[in-house]
């Protein structure tokens, strides 16, 4: 096997190198940037044919100055809401209770995997009791038989987790209480001061 | 990969260059529908009309969940619910907002009837993770 010139393999490392920095620096093209090219334009979706095409907004520019996510609409919603970037209304009807729960449940049937944290202010700062109680979940720890394949088949948390909220491929986001480090109990935790 | 870097096999960095260069085009290319908008095209294709995208990312910034989900009533799972245009016409599903008071109203048809002819109703963002193997 014939072997390169020192300066073929010099020529070929810059250009390697190049290559993995253009490629770094395309991922950016998935980061919404207010030049980027209009992206209903092709998304596979929009017909830029239809009339109101123009009319439309743009996520890309509805989401500048928002807390920067890597995965689903970019967006870190959570932070986005409690840092009052959003203030998305909590009802149209004025009479309809507004219920929001300070109640963090650890999981532990998780095999290897870190143990799940569950936020329920997270979650009710969104979404109603009704939304996750009876059903998918009864509203007794441990009662309700969660397990990670139905999650990925869109059942329990995967409901939401892959198609409207954060999706299921962000494991550390749900398993995120190491096993070593966890000294408490599993199910309701205590309250912690905000 | 960087193994690769320190190769004395001729044909591995042009294979190597060739592979980041396929990905790149790749992901390049790869403009998507933003995550969880939703296509409805039960109907509207049917009588001519374009099918209905539903922008999620739109109505969150504005309303909550629980808005849509409990107090108007939008079951959680697409198809569902039986949006049709006389329903909404009637005040329901999409027209409890698009109403000219909390939306604008329904004579900018192609606002909601934005979409491509073929689309398949259902979620884009899909349920599975599509992660490194089975999860
Ligand atoms: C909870 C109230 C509410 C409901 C229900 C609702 N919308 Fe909207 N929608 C809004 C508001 C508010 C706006 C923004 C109006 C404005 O900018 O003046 C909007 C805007 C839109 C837009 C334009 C987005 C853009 O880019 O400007 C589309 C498309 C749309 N809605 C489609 C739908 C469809 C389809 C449904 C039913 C499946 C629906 N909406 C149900 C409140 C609602
Ligand atoms: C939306 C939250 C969420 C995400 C994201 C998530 N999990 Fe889970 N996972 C859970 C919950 C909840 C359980 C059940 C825990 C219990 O019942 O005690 C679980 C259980 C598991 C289990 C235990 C075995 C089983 O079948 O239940 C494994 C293994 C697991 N997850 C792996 C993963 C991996 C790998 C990923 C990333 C690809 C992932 N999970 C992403 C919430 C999540
Ligand atoms: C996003 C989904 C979600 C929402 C919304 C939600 N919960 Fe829960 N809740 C859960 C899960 C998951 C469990 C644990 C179920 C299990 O372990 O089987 C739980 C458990 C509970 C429990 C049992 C705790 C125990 O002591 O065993 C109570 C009580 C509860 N929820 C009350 C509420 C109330 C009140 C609301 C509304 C303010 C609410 N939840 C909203 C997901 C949710
Ligand atoms: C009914 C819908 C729904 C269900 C079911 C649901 N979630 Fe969520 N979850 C959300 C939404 C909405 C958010 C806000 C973030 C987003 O949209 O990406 C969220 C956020 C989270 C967060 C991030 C909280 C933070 O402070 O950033 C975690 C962790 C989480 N969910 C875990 C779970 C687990 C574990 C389950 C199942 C036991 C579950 N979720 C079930 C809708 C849901
Ligand atoms: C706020 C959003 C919205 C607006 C505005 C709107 N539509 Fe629709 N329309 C829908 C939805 C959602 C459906 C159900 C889509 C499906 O599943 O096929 C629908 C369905 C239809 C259908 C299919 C037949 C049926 O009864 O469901 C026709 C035809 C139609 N719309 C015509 C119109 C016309 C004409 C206008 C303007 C005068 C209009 N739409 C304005 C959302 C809208
Ligand atoms: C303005 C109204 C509105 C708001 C706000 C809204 N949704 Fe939806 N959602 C819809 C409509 C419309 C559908 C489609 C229903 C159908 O096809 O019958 C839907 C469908 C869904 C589905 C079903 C997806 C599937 O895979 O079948 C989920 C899950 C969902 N929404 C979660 C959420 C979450 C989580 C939030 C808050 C972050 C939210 N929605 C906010 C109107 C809304």
């Amino acid at each position: 096997m014939a072997t390169r010139s020192k300066k073929t393999q010099w020529v070929e490392k810059k250009l390697l190198l190049f290559v993995l920095l253009w490629m770094a620096g395309s991922a950016g093209c998935f980061v919404p940037a207010a030049n980027a090219k209009d992206v209903f334009a092709n998304d596979g979706l929009h017909d830029p044919q239809g009339p109101s095409f123009n009319e439309l907004q743009r996520p890309d520019a509805a989401f500048a100055g928002f807390p920067v996510d890597t995965v689903g609409n970019k967006v870190r919603w959570v932070q986005a809401l409690r840092d009052g970037m959003i203030t998305p209304r909590t009802n149209i009807v004025p009479d309809t209770k507004i219920k929001i729960l300070d109640m963090d449940l650890i999981l532990g049937n998780t095999g290897d995997n870190a143990y799940v944290r569950f936020p329920h202010r997270a979650h009710t700062e969104w979404l109603d009791c009704a939304n996750c109680h009876p059903d998918p979940f009864k509203e007794k720890f441990g009662t309700s038989g969660i397990k990670m394949g139905a999650i990925l088949e869109g059942k329990f948390c995967g409901k939401c987790h892959g198609a409207v909220a954060f999706p299921l491929t962000e494991c550390a986001r749900c398993h995120s209480v190491k096993p070593d480090t966890f000294r408490g109990k599993f199910g309701v935790q205590p309250v912690e001061k905000h | 990969m960087f193994n690769l870097l320190k190769s004395t096999n001729r044909t591995m960095t042009p294979l190597a260059l060739f592979v980041v260069a396929v990905i790149v085009l790749l992901s390049a290319s790869s403009v998507l529908a933003e995550y969880a908008d939703v296509v409805l095209n039960r109907h509207a294709e049917a009588e001519g009309v374009r099918p209905v995208i539903y922008p999620h990312w739109f109505h969150r910034i504005r309303f909550r969940c629980k808005v849509c989900h409990h107090e108007l009533g939008f079951q959680m799972k697409v198809g569902s619910n039986d949006i049709t245009m006389a329903a909404i016409l009637d005040g329901k599903f999409c027209g409890m907002c698009h109403n000219d008071e909390t939306a604008w109203g329904l004579e900018h048809c192609h606002r909601c009837h934005s979409g491509l002819p073929g689309l398949k109703t259902g979620i884009r963002g899909d349920n599975k993770a599509g992660g490194p193997g089975d999860y």
